[in-house]
């Protein structure tokens, strides 16, 4: 071969225009030539694009990240691998991330969705770990906005129509609507696996002479610069043309591939293993080589194609679907195509591993790419973007719009979307396959088995942008203690997190300030409560015109049960038990979904992590010491929607009768109010004594507030006696009646 | 006796409904390859829930062309024991073993939920640990399981008792809330003439344990394990 790699017949002539076209900055165009020694043919410049991508690189946040705490006793596997693992017991390890597919859902919501799980399921299947669950984070704009029911229906069908072929249970999620996310929706898509203990497999390249093998789909001209252009660029007007930059997703395959690889791996000639997800070929080849400290020889004649004729450039660029990368071991290739055989999947040898760390690619007898590995991998730019505090951080003038009576507030609040019953989407799911669901969508967490053992998981994802609009620390970690509570209130104890990072345009330095505050404040939580970040995704440009979305931080939470005996459901369950509210702080309008049906928000309140994390302890230990028989986290609406919430139990019809006015809390506030960390806990009567007791004791706040009635009514000191059939029918009513009703 | 769950490589649930039969009734049970012809001398062939080749065409059109497939034609013919559950069900049709098709969900839309369904004829292999009108909770989760048949068709099968099970509120009435794909006359299940072969909407493998969902998929599988006894 030739010393440098040769421009092609017909191929764009490489310049500052052609890289400024690629999404590069005049400084990446001049950092590249310093690391070639020489302008890049066109096929390198797409390389690097897509690499140095926002979405690739981690350039803007790479160095924030650094300080997430991602360390802890059940942490297993060295940092680099694709997602996070922990030590469950019973020789089982959990594998689970977090990832965004912002940009191309909103473009073309059922594929951008169904690829966006297809991506993340890869990324779990990869460690050798079998996926058993998927939730997801949505967000969607107003339902004023006659986009949002397209959007919803295409994401959600999207979802189904790709997890109910894979047999991965989607067991949880949630969903909001706001103005906010008009024009930049949010799809966030979290799985978790298991993997035997000593079993997990790498994605770092070894053994000069191995040879790598292409396995799966073959590769077709969709999804070219759906990490560089689309997914690290803001929307504009033009955002439609974007629409065959998004990936077409086909679930069936994916389904062979995930047993194939899993079989394939217990052959024991896998090496490593990767997903080509975003930048393809390119950004697995290169980081499996980099891990490594490795290089890689790639022939693309031997990859296969679905049409003739793609370039060099679109081969290297494609993010077709269902496709993985194989580092073999040497003479054990053939072992490894025999498994893909069985399951009608491609696997070729395409290339080798070399010593020389360098990324080469042939094609037609022609060297097309030769650049050093660490140019792609380690060394692409890191920036120290600059920070400045948002403006929109001022708290806002407190504009009351309207008081309603407490139990019209309350019928209108279990109508709203954001707080009526989310069942219209989990019904689309199948949320049961595999035969592990214990606690199914529509609790405060997910509840999944661990066949074989007594374990149990636990699994939440939480999210609250109007929060953290109004301060994007205390609102992250708002968000990271959500969802530590919400296992908690299962009886799972939290032990790990994965983060998706949402937020608008990080070249502008409000935008930075955010997302640092907001990074500080998942690792304040994350170090209170002991649980390691263990993987993650940033999506940043998620704005539209220069409008960017409220900071969105989504954290899932994955929580053990030692044994399932201890598991709790939110609902009520014997008429005659004492209602507890157990609290740290006083709530707030703020932020409150009170707030933005009627005003009256302020100022955050303060978190106590110390409370926090007494709280989250005590559910736990109350679980397991059999003290409760329900506990329920108060979240979107309040006190009263919560209370109405414990009452909707299907096996059988009960109603609350509590007294939860006090003095030095507004009535409103106290009703309606948000923010502050609250259970509602139902125990047995001769039991609440020493709950209370044992709350106190640990500094926090907890009074018996009624009590649990065989009479099916909701009753609120002198405020509200309603029906519970009546609540539940507008709760249950406020998505479908929307839905429909806009015909 | 000897049970045979079918993998085709889109199935989902072959593994629940061998853990429902290994696990928690310990039954004798093994997966058949779709690539394969040997039943393995099972006395009931289950055909699962799952969408067999990806089903992009028609839910079960690929599948009955599957060699596995032949192989459980002609066992049925002789009159072996077949159960088709949810893509199971859809292949039966197709492979013309049972009576009628489904198509598309009423609502359009996937549906993953729980329901009650009435055991119309306790007198077959598939039934007979049931009470007369004994009602079953049993979850579904399909996107095709509206059943339609011809009129002479479903006189015929009603007339036959055919209908095993139907889709009824928690009082046991067939009414039209409680029928969630819109099934014609509320079918949730139907056998075939000699009643050997037997496919159903609802997933009774994922109702074998009460801390998962109840108990009442249970009586499917002992009523066949009682025609062996």
């Amino acid at each position: 071969m030739s010393h440098n790699p040769v421009a092609l017949p017909g191929e764009p002539e490489v310049n500052l225009a052609q890289a400024l076209a690629h999404g590069l900055s005049e400084d990446e165009f001049r950092l590249i030539r310093n690391h070639l020694g020489r302008t890049p043919t066109f096929t390198e410049l797409g390389v690097f694009s897509v690499m140095w991508s926002e979405h690739c690189s981690y350039k803007s946040s790479r160095r924030h990240l650094a300080r997430l705490p991602n360390k802890g006793r059940l942490v297993v596997g060295g940092p680099g691998e694709n997602a996070g693992a922990l030590d469950v017991g019973d020789g089982w390890l959990a594998v689970f991330k977090i990832e965004s597919h912002n940009h191309p859902s909103f473009v073309e919501p059922y594929q951008g969705a169904a690829t966006g799980v297809g991506g993340i399921l890869r990324d779990i299947f990869a460690m050798g770990a079998r996926p058993v669950a998927s939730l997801n984070s949505l967000k969607f704009g107003s339902f004023d906005n006659a986009r949002t029911r397209y959007l919803l229906s295409g994401v959600v069908g999207g979802i189904g129509g790709y997890g109910n072929c894979v047999g991965v249970p989607t067991v949880g999620g949630e969903v909001m609507f706001d103005a906010a996310y008009d024009d930049n929706i949010l799809v966030n898509a979290f799985c978790l696996g298991l993997a035997r203990k000593g079993e997990l497999q790498s994605a770092r390249a070894q053994g000069m002479g191995n040879p790598v093998l292409y396995v799966g789909s073959a590769t077709g001209r969709d999804g070219i610069h759906g990490a560089s252009l689309l997914a690290s660029a803001e929307f504009d007007a033009s955002s439609a043309h974007k629409r065959p930059t998004v990936q077409v997703g086909d679930p069936f395959t994916e389904k062979l591939l995930i047993e194939a690889c899993l079989e394939a791996i217990k052959t024991g000639a896998v090496v490593a293993l990767q997903d080509m997800g975003a930048a393809g070929l390119t950004s697995s080849s290169a980081e499996m080589a980099a891990r490594g400290k490795l290089g890689i020889e790639i022939n693309l004649d031997q990859v296969p194609l679905r049409e003739p004729n793609l370039t060099p450039y679109e081969m290297l660029l494609s993010e077709s679907q269902e496709r993985m990368l194989i580092v073999a071991q040497a003479g054990r290739e053939h072992e490894l195509q025999a498994v893909f055989e069985k399951w009608d999947l491609h696997a070729v040898v395409i290339g080798r591993i070399t010593g020389d760390c360098r990324w080469r690619v042939s094609w037609r007898g022609l060297l097309v790419a030769d650049i050093p590995v660490a140019a792609l991998a380690e060394q692409a730019p890191a920036y120290e973007r600059p920070m400045a505090r948002a403006a929109a951080c001022t708290p806002p003038v407190r504009v009351v719009r309207e008081r309603p009576a407490p139990a019209e507030a309350l019928r209108r609040l279990l109508d709203s979307p954001n707080v009526g019953s989310k069942r219209w989407v989990y019904r689309q799911y199948d949320s049961i396959v595999q035969s592990n669901t214990v606690m199914e969508p529509g609790g405060d967490a997910a509840v999944l088995r661990i066949k074989g053992t007594r374990r149990a998981l636990a699994l939440a994802v939480d999210s609250n942008p109007r929060a953290c609009a109004l301060d994007p620390y205390l609102g992250a970690m708002a968000v990271t203690l959500e969802a530590a509570r919400n296992v908690a209130c299962v009886g799972a104890r939290p032990i790990g997190i994965t983060d998706c990072l949402n937020y608008g345009n990080p070249e502008r330095p409000e935008i930075m300030w955010q997302f640092a505050r907001g990074v500080d404040g998942i690792r304040d939580a994350a170090l209170a409560l002991e649980t390691p970040v263990v993987s993650g995704n940033v999506s940043f440009y998620n704005e539209t015109q220069g409008r960017a979305i409220p900071p969105t931080p989504t954290l899932a939470m994955v929580g053990m049960l030692a044994d399932l005996d201890y598991c709790r459901s939110q609902f009520f369950r014997r008429p005659g038990d004492a209602i507890l509210l157990l609290r740290t702080s006083a709530p707030a309008l703020a932020a409150s979904e009170y707030d933005a049906l009627f005003g009256g928000g302020n100022r955050l309140g303060a978190i106590d992590l110390h409370k926090e994390r007494e709280l989250i302890d005590l559910l736990v230990t109350l679980a397991e010491k059999g003290l409760i028989n329900s506990a329920h986290d108060v979240s979107d609406g309040g006190l009263a929607v919560a209370l109405a919430e414990c009452c909707f139990n299907e096996a059988g019809k009960f109603g609350a009768s509590v007294e939860v006015g006090t003095p030095e809390l507004d009535t409103v506030v106290n009703l309606f109010g948000e923010g502050a960390s609250s259970v509602i806990l139902s125990t047995p009567s001769d039991a609440a004594a020493r709950v209370v007791q044992m709350a106190t004791g640990r500094g926090l706040g907890c009074r018996r507030i009624g009590t649990v009635t065989s009479d099916p009514v909701l009753r609120i000191d002198s405020d509200i006696a309603i029906e519970v059939a009546e609540l539940r029918t507008i709760y249950e009513q406020a998505l479908p009646g929307r839905i429909q009703g806009h015909g | 006796m000897k049970w045979g769950v079918v993998s085709f490589p889109g199935s989902l649930d072959d593994r629940d409904t061998l853990y429902a039969l290994r696990d928690v009734l310990e039954q004798d049970a093994e997966l058949l390859w779709h690539k394969e012809r040997d039943l393995k001398n099972a006395d009931c062939v289950v055909l699962p829930g799952g969408f067999s080749y990806g089903d992009y065409l028609r839910c079960g059109a690929m599948a009955r062309f599957s060699p596995i497939m032949e192989s459980v034609v002609s066992f049925a013919r002789r009159g072996g024991l077949v159960l088709g559950i949810c893509n199971g069900f859809q292949i039966l049709c197709e492979a013309r073993l049972l009576p009628g098709a489904l198509t598309r969900n009423r609502s359009l839309s996937f549906i993953c939920e729980r329901v009650t369904v009435r055991v119309e004829n306790t007198h077959t292999p598939f039934t007979r640990a049931a009470a007369p009108h004994e009602l079953l909770r049993l979850p579904i989760k399909h996107g095709e399981g509206l059943y339609v048949a011809s009129e002479d068709e479903l006189r015929r099968i009603e007339d036959r008792g055919q209908v095993l099970v139907r889709y009824v509120d928690s009082s046991g009435r067939a009414t039209e809330a409680a029928n969630p794909n819109g099934s014609m006359h509320s079918i949730a299940g139907v056998a075939n003439e000699s009643f050997n072969v037997f496919g159903l909407m609802p997933h009774p493998e994922h109702a074998v344990e009460p801390m998962l969902g109840g108990e009442g998929g249970l009586k499917i599988f002992r009523s066949i394990i009682q025609s062996f006894a």
